[in-house]
C-alpha cells in the first residue's frame, strides 16, 4: 500500500496506526433454528416462533439442525478456510432474562471452521485479510424495555436462531477497509446463500475491536471492544471516534483500559460498558446434551460441489473474458444479482454498452428509488434490446436515455415505446440532407461566419438540425452531411 | 385385594390377559393401598381419578396385546407428564404443569400402562436418602424412620410397599440401584443412551439415565423392553440393536466369567456386606460361572470425579430455573434481585451446595484443575472397565457400602452421604449398565443388594446372570405393613 493512502491519527508529532479486528455475527439463512424446528421468520408477532426447546422447558434437549451445519461449512469454504472435521458445542453460561437456558450453546475451543481469508479490492490493489475462525452459536431472545413502564418484556422469537460468528484477524487498518471487508464478506455469503446480510433486520452485526499504536511500532496496543454495531456507517463512525479517543489518552500520557464499550449512535461516541475486571466468567464447558460434531469427508466434498462461482473468480472471468476493467468487474460482481443481470443482458448485446448502461443509468435509477436490482423496473431483456437498438442505429444514445426513462416508469419494452412515441432515429441521408439544406438556407449569417473561420458554430448547426427532427436525426449522419455542405 | 398387590408385574399382566383380573380391579387395589400408606410420603402428586377412568376405558376397549395392558404405574416425579404437575421434588417447580410428555413415560402409555401419580424424590435427584425433597422425606417400608435411599426414594418405597407393581426411576450416580438395594427391590440402570432423556428434568446430562425398578428380574426385563428405544429427540440416544429382553431371559450362566474387583473392598465396610458379597461369589460358582479376580485401579478417584462432573453439569442445567418463564418466582426490585430471591427461596440446601460446587469447578482458573482433570479420570475409569471386560463378562460388587440408615443420620454430613454412592458412581461415569438385586439382610433385617455391572449395551447378559442368582437367593422382604392406616 502506498504511504499516502494510509489512515493515520495525528497528534502533534505523533502518528498512530489504527488496528481493527471484527467479530461478525451473521444469521444463518435457514428455515428453522439451530437446535429446534421453530421457524425463523423475521418480524413475526412476539413469541410465536418459539418451541419448548427455545424456551428451555425442563427436560427439553437440543437436536442439531444439519442444514445449519451445511451452511457454516459452505461459508467456511467460501472464506478459503480450513473445515474442522471435529468440532464441539460448548455452553457459555450467564444469566439474562432473554436467555432462557441460562447459557448460550456456542463453540469455544473447537470451532467448525478454522483459519481462512478474504480478499479486499483497494483502489491500489488487493489486500488479504485473515479469518481467525468461524463458529456456530445460538442467538438470544430480545428484551424490550420501552413498552411497559414497569416491566421488561421478553420476545423469544430469535432465541435459538443460528448465528455464525466470523472472527477476523487484526488485519484491518481503516474505516474504509472495514467497509470493504463487511461488503465483501456479505457478498460472499449472499453468493453462497448462507446469510442474507440484511443489516436492518439484524442478520449481520459486528463487535469491533480497536487499538492504536505509533507508526513503526510492532507491538499491538490495548484494545477496546465496541459491542453489537449494526451498520457499516456506525462501525466506521465508532472506529473513528474510538481511535481518536485512544490517541487523546496516549498523547496525554495515559494508558488504554481493556474494556467493552457501546457506540451511542445519537451522540456519535463510544462509552464504557464494562471493564476487564467486570468481564463475565462464562464457565465454558462442552454441552453434555450434544455429542462432538464429526463431519465426514464425503459430507464436506458434497458441499464443495455445491459452491457456486464466487466474486473473486467471477471478477477474474469478467476481466479475462469480457475485457472489463478490474474496477468495472468489481462493481458488477459485488452483488450476485447484479452479476446475473449483467450476464443476462450481454447474452444478446454489446458488452461495453451494457457495462456502461448498468453501472451508469441503471444504478442511478435503482439508487434513486432505493431498489435492489431484483426489483428493477427494467428487465434484463428490455435493457438488452435497448442496447441493441442503439447499436444498430435505430435510436441515438441521447434518445435512448429518453426511452430508458419511459421504460423505468412504464416497464415496457423499448421497441414499442419507440414506435408509440415515434422516437425512431432518422437515418435516411436524403431526409437529413433536406433538413440540413433548410437550416443552411435559414441561417445565412451564421454560414458566413462559420466559413470565415468561426468553427465553433458547427455545434449550432447540429443543434438546429436536431431541433427540427425532435432530436431523432442520426447524429453521425448529421455531422457528415453538415461538414460536406458547409465546407 | 391382597392377592393383587402381591403379584409381580408379569403375573399381573398374565391375569389381565387371561381376563382373570380387570384393569379397574387392579387400579383400585393399588389406589386403596396408597390411600392407607400416606405416612410413607411416597406420592407428591396423585392422579387417581384419571387412573380409574383410564382403567375403565381399558376394560371396555383396551388392547390386550400391549406389553403393559391396563397396568397402573406410579413414576418418579422427574419425568415430565402432560397436564400433570411435575416438580422434581423442588419448590422451584412446585407449580409446574408440563404441556408435554417424556419419551420414556410415553412408551409406557403406548403399551397400555396407566399413570397412578408422581413419586417423591430428592430435589432434582440430588441426594441418597430422599431427605432433600421439598415435599418432605420418604419413609422406607423396611423399617420405621428408615430412609428408602435416593434419589428415587419415593419410587423404591412405593414399590417395596406394594403401592405400584413397578416403577421408573432415574440414575445419575446410583439413584436407582442404591434405593433398590435399601428396599429389597430390583433396580436396573441401563447403558447410557438406551433410554431417552427427552422430557426428564435434567440433573447431570452426561450421567442421567432412566431405568426400571421392579419386584424381580423378569419384570425388569419386561420394563426394559418397553422403555429402551432409540429417540431422535435426544442427541445422546444410541441406535443399537436392542434385545427382546423378557423373552430371551435365560438362567443358564454356565461358563460366564464374573470379575471381582479388589478395589471395591473399601476400608470400614461392614462384615455383613463383605459376607453378602462372598455369598454372591459362592452362588455364582455354584451356578457354573467362573470367578476371576480383577483390578479397577482408578476406582478410588471415581467419587471425587463424580462430585465434580455432576455438580458442574447441574450448575448449568439448573440455570434455567430463574423465575422468568415458569415455576416459582419471588419478586425483586431488579432483574438480579428477582433472580437471587427466586433461586434462594426456590432451591433447597443440597441443590444450592451442588450449584456452588459446580460453578466453582467451572470457573476460569479452576476449570483445568477440577473439571478437566475429572474428565480425564472419567476416561481412566472407563479404560479400567474396558480392560477388565477383555477377561470377564460382568462384574459383581455390593450395591452399597452399608445398609439403609435412619432418617436424619447423615443429613449434617454431606461427605458421608456422598460415600453411599461409592460403588455405583463408577458405572455412571463409564456409561455402563448395572443392576442391583436383593441378596440378603443386615442385622436389623434391612435388605442388602448386590450389584452386577455389564458391558455397554449387553443388558441381556446382566439380566440373565441376575435372573439365575435371584432364583437361588429366593429373597423375601416379609414386610409387616406397619405403616398402613
Amino acid at each position: 500500500m502506498s504511504k499516502n493512502k494510509e489512515y493515520l491519527i495525528k497528534r502533534g508529532n505523533s502518528e498512530y496506526e489504527v488496528i481493527i479486528g471484527l467479530e461478525v455475527h451473521a444469521q444463518v439463512l435457514s428455515k428453522s433454528k439451530l437446535f429446534s424446528d421453530s421457524p425463523t421468520n423475521f418480524g413475526a408477532e412476539p413469541n410465536t416462533q418459539v418451541s419448548l426447546v427455545d424456551a428451555a422447558f425442563p427436560g427439553m434437549l437440543p437436536v442439531i439442525n444439519e442444514f445449519c451445519i451445511k451452511q457454516a461449512v459452505k461459508t467456511g469454504i467460501g472464506l478459503n478456510a480450513a473445515i474442522n472435521k471435529k468440532s464441539i458445542f460448548d455452553r457459555k453460561n450467564y444469566f439474562y432474562a432473554d436467555l432462557p437456558q441460562g447459557y448460550q450453546i456456542s463453540q469455544y475451543k473447537d470451532p467448525i471452521v478454522g483459519e481462512g481469508s478474504i480478499l479486499l479490492d483497494l483502489p491500489d490493489g488487493e489486500k488479504k485479510v485473515g479469518i481467525e475462525r468461524l463458529h456456530l452459536e445460538q442467538d438470544a431472545g430480545k428484551s424490550i424495555h420501552d413498552i411497559d413502564p414497569q416491566n421488561t418484556l421478553v420476545d423469544l422469537n430469535r432465541s435459538g436462531v443460528a448465528l455464525m460468528e466470523i472472527v477476523s484477524k487484526p488485519d484491518l487498518r481503516s474505516p474504509e477497509e472495514v467497509n470493504l471487508y463487511i461488503k465483501k464478506l456479505r457478498s460472499i455469503m449472499r453468493y453462497l446463500g448462507t446469510c442474507d446480510g440484511n443489516m436492518q433486520e439484524g442478520s449481520l452485526r459486528a463487535d469491533v475491536n480497536v487499538s492504536i499504536r505509533k507508526t513503526g511500532e510492532k507491538k499491538l496496543g490495548t484494545r477496546c471492544e465496541i459491542k453489537n454495531v449494526n451498520s457499516i456507517k456506525f462501525m466506521q463512525m465508532a472506529i473513528e471516534y474510538e481511535a481518536n479517543r485512544q490517541a487523546d489518552i496516549l498523547e496525554e500520557g495515559g494508558s488504554i483500559d481493556q474494556e467493552t464499550r457501546l457506540f451511542d449512535t445519537k451522540k456519535n461516541e463510544t462509552r464504557s460498558m464494562r471493564s476487564k475486571e467486570d468481564a463475565h466468567d462464562y464457565r465454558y464447558f462442552p454441552d453434555p446434551d450434544l455429542l462432538p460434531l464429526e463431519l465426514t469427508d464425503d459430507f464436506i466434498s458434497k458441499i464443495k460441489k455445491e459452491i457456486p462461482e464466487l466474486p473473486d473468480e467471477k471478477k477474474k472471468r469478467f476481466v479475462d473474458k469480457f475485457k472489463l476493467t478490474p474496477y468495472e468487474a468489481n462493481i458488477l460482481v459485488s452483488d450476485i444479482e447484479t452479476s446475473k443481470y449483467f450476464e443476462d443482458v450481454i447474452k444478446n448485446s454489446d458488452i461495453k454498452l451494457a457495462t456502461n448502461w448498468i453501472t451508469g443509468e441503471l444504478f442511478a435509477l435503482l439508487n434513486d428509488r432505493n431498489l435492489e436490482i431484483s426489483q428493477s423496473p427494467i428487465s434484463s431483456i428490455n435493457l438488452s434490446s435497448l442496447i441493441n437498438l442503439i447499436k444498430d442505429g435505430t435510436i441515438s444514445g441521447k434518445i435512448a436515455k429518453t426511452v430508458f426513462e419511459i421504460m423505468a416508469n412504464e416497464s415496457k419494452d423499448p421497441k414499442s415505446i419507440i414506435d408509440e412515441k415515434g422516437l425512431k432515429q432518422q437515418s435516411d441521408p436524403k431526409e437529413i440532407e433536406k433538413i440540413v439544406n433548410d437550416v443552411i438556407k435559414e441561417n445565412p449569417k451564421n454560414v458566413e461566419l462559420f466559413k470565415s473561420g468561426k468553427d465553433k458554430l458547427f455545434g449550432f448547426f447540429v443543434g438546429q438540425v436536431m431541433k427540427k427532427t425532435d432530436g431523432k436525426a442520426n447524429p453521425k449522419l448529421v455531422n457528415d452531411i453538415l461538414k460536406k455542405k458547409l465546407n | 385385594m391382597s392377592d393383587i398387590i402381591n403379584l409381580t408385574l408379569s403375573a399381573l399382566i398374565n391375569k389381565i390377559k387371561k381376563k382373570e383380573l380387570s384393569s379397574q380391579e387392579i387400579t383400585n387395589a393399588y389406589i386403596a393401598r396408597a390411600e392407607k400408606s400416606k405416612d410413607l410420603n411416597t406420592y407428591i402428586t396423585t392422579d387417581f381419578e384419571n387412573a380409574i377412568k383410564k382403567a375403565k376405558k381399558f376394560d371396555e376397549k383396551g388392547n390386550f396385546d400391549y406389553k403393559l395392558p391396563g397396568v397402573p404405574i406410579a413414576i418418579k416425579d422427574l419425568f415430565c407428564t402432560n397436564n400433570l404437575k411435575t416438580t422434581a421434588g423442588s419448590k422451584i417447580l412446585s407449580n409446574f404443569i408440563p404441556s408435554y410428555e417424556s419419551t420414556v413415560t410415553q412408551h409406557l402409555w403406548d403399551e397400555g400402562a396407566i399413570l397412578l401419580g408422581k413419586l417423591n424424590c430428592d430435589e432434582f435427584a440430588m441426594g441418597s436418602s430422599n431427605e432433600t425433597s421439598f415435599f418432605g422425606n420418604v419413609e422406607s417400608p423396611v423399617g420405621k424412620r428408615v430412609v428408602p435411599g435416593g434419589s428415587s426414594g419415593g419410587s423404591a418405597s412405593a414399590l417395596a410397599a406394594k403401592l405400584t407393581p413397578t416403577t421408573i426411576g432415574t440414575d445419575t450416580g446410583g439413584s436407582i440401584r442404591q434405593p433398590a438395594s435399601f428396599t429389597g427391590t430390583v433396580g436396573l440402570k441401563p447403558t447410557y443412551g438406551s433410554c431417552s432423556r427427552y422430557g426428564i428434568v435434567a440433573f447431570a446430562s452426561s450421567l442421567d439415565q432412566a431405568g426400571p425398578m421392579t419386584q424381580d428380574v423378569s419384570d425388569a426385563a419386561l420394563m426394559l423392553d418397553v422403555i429402551s428405544k432409540y429417540d431422535t429427540k435426544d442427541s445422546t440416544s444410541v441406535n443399537f440393536k436392542r434385545g427382546d429382553y423378557f423373552k430371551s431371559l435365560s438362567s443358564n450362566i454356565k461358563g460366564k466369567k464374573i470379575g471381582i474387583p479388589k478395589e471395591y473392598r473399601v476400608d470400614g465396610m461392614p462384615r455383613e456386606i463383605e459376607s453378602l458379597w462372598q455369598d454372591g461369589i459362592t452362588l455364582l460358582k455354584k451356578l457354573g460361572a467362573k470367578i476371576i479376580d480383577i483390578s479397577l485401579p482408578h476406582t478410588k478417584y471415581a467419587l471425587p470425579a463424580y462430585y465434580i462432573v455432576a455438580p458442574a453439569e447441574a450448575s448449568s442445567n439448573l440455570a434455567r430455573y430463574d423465575g422468568v418463564k415458569y415455576g416459582y418466582r419471588s419478586e425483586g426490585e431488579s432483574l438480579i434481585s428477582m433472580y437471587e430471591n427466586t433461586r434462594s427461596e426456590g432451591f433447597g440446601d443440597e441443590v444450592k451446595r451442588r450449584i456452588m460446587i459446580g460453578t466453582y469447578v467451572l470457573s476460569s482458573g479452576y476449570y483445568d484443575a477440577y473439571y478437566l482433570k475429572a474428565q480425564k479420570i472419567r476416561r481412566l475409569i472407563k479404560n479400567d472397565f474396558d480392560e477388565a471386560y477383555k477377561s470377564v463378562d460382568a462384574i459383581l460388587t455390593p450395591s452399597t457400602p452399608s445398609s439403609a440408615f435412619k432418617i436424619g443420620d447423615k443429613t449434617d454430613d454431606p461427605v458421608s452421604m456422598y460415600l453411599n454412592d461409592i460403588f455405583t458412581v463408577p458405572v455412571n461415569l463409564s456409561g455402563l449398565p448395572a443392576i442391583s438385586i436383593p441378596a440378603g439382610k443386615d442385622k436389623n433385617n434391612y435388605p442388602l443388594g448386590l450389584q452386577l455391572i455389564g458391558k455397554a449395551f449387553e443388558e441381556q447378559n446382566l439380566l440373565d446372570i441376575s435372573y439365575s442368582m435371584e432364583r437361588e437367593l429366593s429373597f423375601k422382604n416379609n414386610l409387616q405393613d406397619w405403616w398402613i392406616k
